[in-house]
This record gives structure tokens, sequence and C-alpha cells, in this order.
């Protein structure tokens, strides 16, 4: 019992570092990702290919994982010039299924439908059954780390001009706000923190395949950050912890109804988080922490 | 010879892909946002349209119910999730839109399962010209595709309804100023684009065979084809389907057929970088 909690709360939070990324650019500047599994693969198998493949220490493929899918949240910033939302959504998601498909057809790099396993998890062997509580505790110091970085930024000058943008573009620029580039930093920020995350996933489950990387965990992020409240970090963490507790709790109820096939059961579980997903953006947009705007500091 | 064959392929699922991709269009220019239902709602039509088949009906007619079929459901989930969000903006609509194409889906894959299932239509011999092979249902379907592609045309050219739509397209307010009811033109875009996406889904589907992903996979193609042609422009769409079809057909042979489904997303990146508004413009319809 204790294992499965820990392993809930573990996966809780690399989700509440997923929806920590999303939050700083919907939240923040009124951007979209819809890419964001995109994103959290690419960091996945940046770590994962480094670590088993090349030999490198854990830590060095995180770092690598942060700072390739940030570069890869840059890229895809820089072909959608001006950065107009729907164009962006559209661009995001295909980023998304692309890489997908490489990840699922480069065979000589990533073993392709097979998935990369074995991959080294932080004083794993001599941990034993510990395994699992220790590697809690570093998402959790991820996670603080993140949360209180993206909170700063939140309340910063920097965090107002995105939240400016995210209210009226053109008047943050006739403000003298170089609005692209805000756009831009804040977006490979956020991509470089759901790579971040892929890391961390594929080290604590050691296993990593294009099948886990589904646009579905999008959808989850955003019923977490939109459930939380958008525009606030503590939100999207909340929000994360509610959608872990909706998808088991959901499984349990679903296990429960006789003469449900498995295909079925999986439907029934993407339904009702769909569903949820729509609910809360109809009825209840504000999440359960609303947005704080705190005043402007006064000039003297 | 290779490459010709490439090119006849290419335009035969250009056309069909047109179908959906001016759905696609038509909605974003009246209702201005990207509606992701389109991946759920095309399955929706190739399933209904898989259903009529299977009762008897003909190509047609089948065709007829996945237009209803996916009108209906797209028009009920733009009323009742979609368009209260566009006041807040573009983006709450699309995100809603992923997860009703989300629930469209499932919805399907509780009754249907996951397993592919064919439209068994009768086999005919393919027929040659020179040494180009088309097969005759391919010319069935492209048929049909663009009797209905030129359908939409007329309705949008000459009918007092189509101009309707066409003038809240271009100025919503001033439409509105000239006594055109914006809901009543909201409800037909959504009713007939998601009519066409469904119609979309099931030709698309009608040469190989279809699942709950099959709206899922035509995705990219379908947003790639719209902002090709200027996202709003049903011209646009058209010549975007064509070339996005073209292209798929010839990547096959470039670099192989697993990465067809990425020529979408290489030729949105290029257009957007090249010419971010579409090679007819945004807003001609």
């Amino acid at each position: 019992m204790l294992s499965y909690l820990l392993f809930i709360a573990t996966i809780g939070g690399i989700y509440g570092l997923l929806a920590l990324s999303l939050n700083l650019i919907w939240g923040g500047a009124g951007m979209v990702n819809l890419g964001l599994a995109g994103f959290f693969a690419v960091g996945a198998y940046a770590s994962a290919l480094l670590t088993t493949a090349g030999q490198a220490p854990i830590a060095a493929g995180w770092l690598v994982a942060f700072v390739a899918a940030g570069i890869a949240g840059l890229t895809v910033t820089l072909s959608t010039t001006r950065l107009r939302e729907d164009y962006l959504a559209i661009v995001t998601l295909g980023f998304a299924e692309v890489v997908r498909l490489v990840a699922a057809n480069e065979i000589w790099l990533t073993r392709g439908t097979d998935g990369i396993s074995g991959i080294p998890g932080p004083w794993k062997r001599a941990l034993g059954p510990d395994f699992n509580g220790v590697y809690f505790l570093i998402v959790l110091g991820v996670l603080l780390v993140v949360f209180f970085v993206v909170r700063r930024i939140d309340r910063a000058p920097y965090g107002r001009a995105l939240r400016a943008i995210r209210e009226d573009a053109q008047v943050a620029e006739v403000a003298g706000k170089n609005v692209l580039r805000f756009k831009t930093e804040a977006f490979a920020l956020s991509a470089a923190i759901a790579g971040l995350a892929g890391a961390l996933y594929g080290h604590f489950t050691s296993y990593i395949a294009p099948d886990l990387f589904l646009p579905l965990i999008t959808v989850y992020i955003f019923l977490a950050v939109a459930s939380g409240g958008t525009g606030r970090p503590a939100g999207a963490l909340v929000g994360a912890y509610l959608v872990m507790a909706l998808l088991e709790s959901s499984r349990f109820f679903v296990e429960g109804i006789p003469g449900v096939t498995a295909v079925q059961r999986a439907a029934l579980k993407e339904l009702l988080i769909a569903v949820a997903l729509i609910v809360v953006l109809r009825l209840k947009p504000s999440g359960v922490l609303p947005e704080r705007i705190p005043p402007a500091p006064r000039s003297s | 010879m290779i490459v010709v064959q490439a090119l006849v392929n290419g335009l035969v699922s250009g056309t069909l892909l047109a179908v959906p991709a001016i759905g696609f269009t038509a909605m974003f220019a009246v209702l201005r946002f990207p509606n992701f239902a389109v991946s759920g709602v095309a399955t929706l039509g190739a399933f209904a349209g898989y259903l009529a088949y299977g009762a008897g009906l003909q190509m047609a007619g089948s065709l007829a119910a996945a237009f209803v079929a996916a009108g209906l459901a797209g028009l009920l989930f733009d009323k009742i999730a979609h368009l209260p969000l566009v006041k807040e903006g573009a983006l709450p609509a699309a995100i809603a839109s992923i997860a009703t194409g989300l629930v469209l889906e499932n919805v399907v894959r509780l009754g249907f399962g996951n397993e592919p299932r064919g439209y068994d239509r009768p086999i005919a011999r393919d027929v040659f010209f020179g040494e180009i092979r088309v097969s005759p249902q391919q010319l069935e379907t492209m048929g049909l595709a663009l009797a209905l592609m030129l359908a939409v045309f007329a309705a949008l050219a000459f009918t007092r309804i189509g101009k309707a739509m066409r003038a809240t397209a271009d100025n919503p307010d001033l439409a509105a100023l000239k006594g055109i009811r914006p809901e009543r033109i909201a409800t037909l875009a959504s009713l007939i684009g998601m009519g066409l996406v469904g119609v979309g889904g099931m030709l698309l589907g009608l040469d190989s065979s279809i699942d709950p992903l099959t709206g899922t996979r035509i995705l990219l193609s379908l947003f790639a084809a719209a902002v090709l042609g200027g996202l709003g422009s049903v011209p646009g769409a058209v010549l975007g389907a064509f070339l996005i079809g073209i292209a798929e057909e010839l990547s096959v042979l470039v670099v192989g057929s697993q990465y067809r489904a990425a020529v979408g997303f290489v030729a949105i990146l290029a257009v957007l970088t090249l010419r971010p508004r579409g090679l007819l413009g945004e807003r001609a319809f």
C-alpha cells in the first residue's frame, strides 16, 4: 500500500511539473502548448539515451533533457514567428505527433516501438525497496525548486509583463515590451521544464516507449491547470494531484462495472477525463485556486 | 512512371482531403477558433457511414448519413461546450474542442472496440491509363467528393444564406448591422462544417479501414491543408488539400511511408515561416 501511494505521489509530482510548465505559458502569457507530451518525450528520450547508450551520469542526463526540450521549444516558436495563438496550437499539436513518429521509426537510436528499458535510477541498487521513497523525495525537491522559480517569475516584473501580453499584446508592445521575445523565452522555459519532467519520469519507471507519450497526457495536464486555477503556480500543483486522484479513483470505479471489456474500461476512463475538462472549462474556469493579481508597486 | 502514379494517387487523396479541410476552414472563418474536435467528428462520421452502408444504403446515402450524424454531433458540442467559451478567446474554446474530440473518439470505442473495420465494397478490377493504375472505387469516391465540393462552392457563391455566411466571416459586426443573425450563421457553419468533416472521415476510410483513431490520423493533413491555403479560406483549403495529398504521396518515394504523417507538419512550419497568411490569404472566401 505504501509503495502504491509513493508511486502515485511520484507520478503526481511529475504531472505537477508539467502543470507548472503549462501554467507558465497558458496562465502567464496566454499561449498554449498542445504538444506538451512531445516535449515531455524529448526530455525522457534525451536523458534515457544519454544514460544508457552514452553511459553518462543521471544528473547530466537531466540537465541535457532540460536543455534539449528548451531548444525544441525555441525551434517550434521561431518558426511560428508571430506566435498567433491558433497557429501555435496547431503547430505544437503537430510537433508532439512528429516526436512520436521519430521515436517509433528511428530504431537505430530509440529502439522503435520496443522502447528503451533499463534506464538507471539514482542509487537504485543500493536502495533496494527504499528506491520509491527516495525517488519521491528527489521529485518533490525538483518540484519545489521549479515551483519557487516560477512563482518568483510570476510575481516579478517579468511575470507582470507576461500577463500584460496575455491581456493585450498590442498594448504591451506600445508600452515598449518586446512581446515576441517575452513569448519565446517563456515558451522555451516551459518546454524545458516539461523535458525535465520527462527525464524524471523515465528514470523512475526505467522504461519509455513512444506509446507512453500520447496526446492524452497533454489533456491530463490541461485538466490539472484548469481545475487548479490558471495563472497561479500553487493551483497547478493542486490540480495535478486532483487529476491523479480522479485517474486512480476512476480506475476503481470503472473496474466495478460488470460486463465491461478492458478496451471499454480504458475508453470510459478517457471519456471521464475529457468530460471533466469540458465541465471545468464551462462551469469553473477560474479553478479551485483562482488567480490573484497583486497590485503593481507604486513608483516613487 | 512511378512518380506519375504517385501524382495521380496524391490527386485522389487530395480530393478526398479537401472535403473535411473545407469544413474545418469554413468553421474557423465564421466561429473564429480552431476546432480540434474534427478528429472525433471525422471518426464518428466514418462509423455512421459504415453503419448505413452495412444497413444496405448506397454510397451516396451512406455519405449523407455520415454528414448528418457528424453535423449534429458537432453542432451539439459547439452549442454546449465551445461557443460559450469563444467569448473569452479562441484558446479556451480550442482546448474544450480537444476534449470533445476525445469524448467522441471514446464513445465510438465503447461501441465498436479498437479493431479495424472495412466497408466491404464490391471488388472491381483496376482501370489502366497507359501504365497508370486507378481503381473504379477511387474514381467513384473522387467523383462524389468533387460533386460535394461543387455544391458547397455554388451554395457559397449564389445562395442568400451562402452570401450571408461569407459576409459574417468577413465582418461580423457589419453583417449583423445588415440584419444577418449571427447565431443562425454560426449554427449553419457548425452543422455544415462538421458534416463535411464527417463525410471526409468516411471518404478517407473507404479505401482502407476505420477504427476509433481514424480521425486523429487525418488531423495533421487536414490542418496542413487549411493552413497552407490560408486559415479561413475555402478555395485555399482545396488548393492546400491537393498540395498536401500530392506531397504525401511523393514523400513516400523519398523517405518511406512511415514519415507520411510528418509531411503535414513540415508543410505547416514551412508555410508559417515563408508565407504566414497561407497561399491564398486568410480572408479569401
